[in-house]
């Protein structure tokens, strides 16, 4: 098990937290909620030790797009990059639905 | 095949219940609205036991506890999350089972009648937290037998994972249990009986085998589970209406035991038994 943080600029607030995916083979649980400084947190515990260049790129890719203040954690049990991508879209849609 | 049209069409307009995350299962067996989960993931109570041993925790510890209403009657159901650890029952998750099921029974002594449902997908105690996990199961069992003198306690098996170790025990207890064809209900799973009695005795992987042993619709046939129920989210939200409108039994299942002591004195342990000689042997004696 390994514990990967990372941090973003954000510009946009959080309308409400939301909590989205399960701890099971192959996918991960994500929690966003409002961060309480204006800046993003992103907050890793994978299953999979050694892959941290490759949740940096996934992360850097998402919050290219993404400027929302958010504090994420994210319990991972071995999902892909691709899962690991739609469940942060999925939880973005959430949080603004 | 020429008879599957009609079924095939109910078939596709169901909604598969098994295929639902056990937040969206508890979700749809209450009244629509109202839904509001307690120890949710926000709350972060994981477990403390599993980063210690380098595995993921999931924020709920794999149990969602939610309150509304089943039949505009106050409900509680605690869902277990079987693609979390199997369903395994750790003290975090396990805790949450039964402080549910005892705030339930607090709730009936002030005259609120309180409905508590199980969702019962589990592998059984989580070897990793060992025995902090077989207390909380006797906890859980402890609040069953109390619960079930003021109202029915329904569990649900639907599937896959089915319902096995210290948690069969947990279901057996249950006034009301609602299976599927799916489900699986017994003490040790197959893989842990081929391991250690050899593949002589039992082969796992023999699925046909396996489901005429401890599958749902034997289980259902011999009496040890009340209702057997397609796999339709719509059906089971039914099946655990109609078992509140049923009301107490007359006898909780594991209080019969002069019927389950005579039942075991029919068996032959010199004979093999298989599903079907179980059922015909035990068809005569049938539960009320």
């Amino acid at each position: 098990m390994e514990m990967i943080k990372l941090d973003y600029p954000a510009e946009e607030t959080v309308p409400r937290r939301v909590h989205v995916g399960v701890v099971g083979s192959g996918d991960l649980e994500v929690l966003l909620e409002p961060s309480n400084d204006g800046q993003a947190h992103v907050s890793i515990r994978t299953s999979v030790d050694g892959y941290g260049a490759i949740w940096k790129n996934v992360l850097d890719r998402f919050f290219s797009r993404y400027k929302g203040a958010a504090a994420i954690e994210i319990n991972d049990f071995g999902a892909t990059p691709g899962i690991v991508a739609l469940r942060l879209q999925q939880a973005v849609e959430e949080s603004q639905s | 095949m020429s008879a599957a049209v009609p079924d095939l069409e109910r078939f596709l307009k169901r909604r598969s219940f098994i295929e639902l995350s056990a937040r969206d299962r508890a979700e749809a067996l209450l009244d629509p609205g109202g839904y509001h989960e307690l120890l949710g993931p926000f709350d972060r109570l994981h477990s403390p036991w599993l980063p210690m041993q380098g595995i993921v925790p999931q924020e709920d510890d794999g149990v969602i506890v939610a309150r509304g209403r089943i039949d505009g009657q106050p409900a509680v159901i605690a869902a277990i999350e079987s693609a979390f650890q199997g369903g395994s029952m750790g003290e975090v998750g396990g805790s949450k089972i039964a402080c549910a099921l005892e705030l339930a029974r607090q709730d009936h002594e002030q005259g609120i009648p309180t409905r508590p449902v199980l969702l019962l997908e589990t592998g059984g105690v989580r070897l990793q937290e060992a025995n902090l996990g077989l207390a909380v199961i006797a906890e859980i069992q402890a609040a069953i037998v109390a619960l079930r003198r003021h109202v029915p306690v329904v569990a649900v098996i639907s599937g896959m994972v089915g319902c096995f170790g210290g948690m069969s025990l947990a279901a057996a207890l249950c006034s009301h249990l609602i299976v599927t064809r799916q489900a699986r209900l017994g003490m040790n799973g197959p893989e842990v009986i081929e391991q250690e009695a050899g593949i002589e005795e039992l082969d796992s992987s023999d699925r046909q085998l396996i489901w005429s042993l401890i599958g749902g619709e034997q289980r259902h046939a011999v009496g040890l589970a009340d209702t057997l129920v397609e796999d339709d989210a719509v059906a089971i939200a039914e099946a655990v209406r109609d078992a509140f409108r049923r009301g107490l039994p007359k006898q909780p299942r594991s209080e019969q035991v002069k019927l389950f002591l005579e039942r075991l004195a029919a068996i032959d342990p010199s004979q093999p038994l298989d599903g079907k000689a179980l059922r015909a042997l035990w068809d005569q004696g049938a539960t009320a």
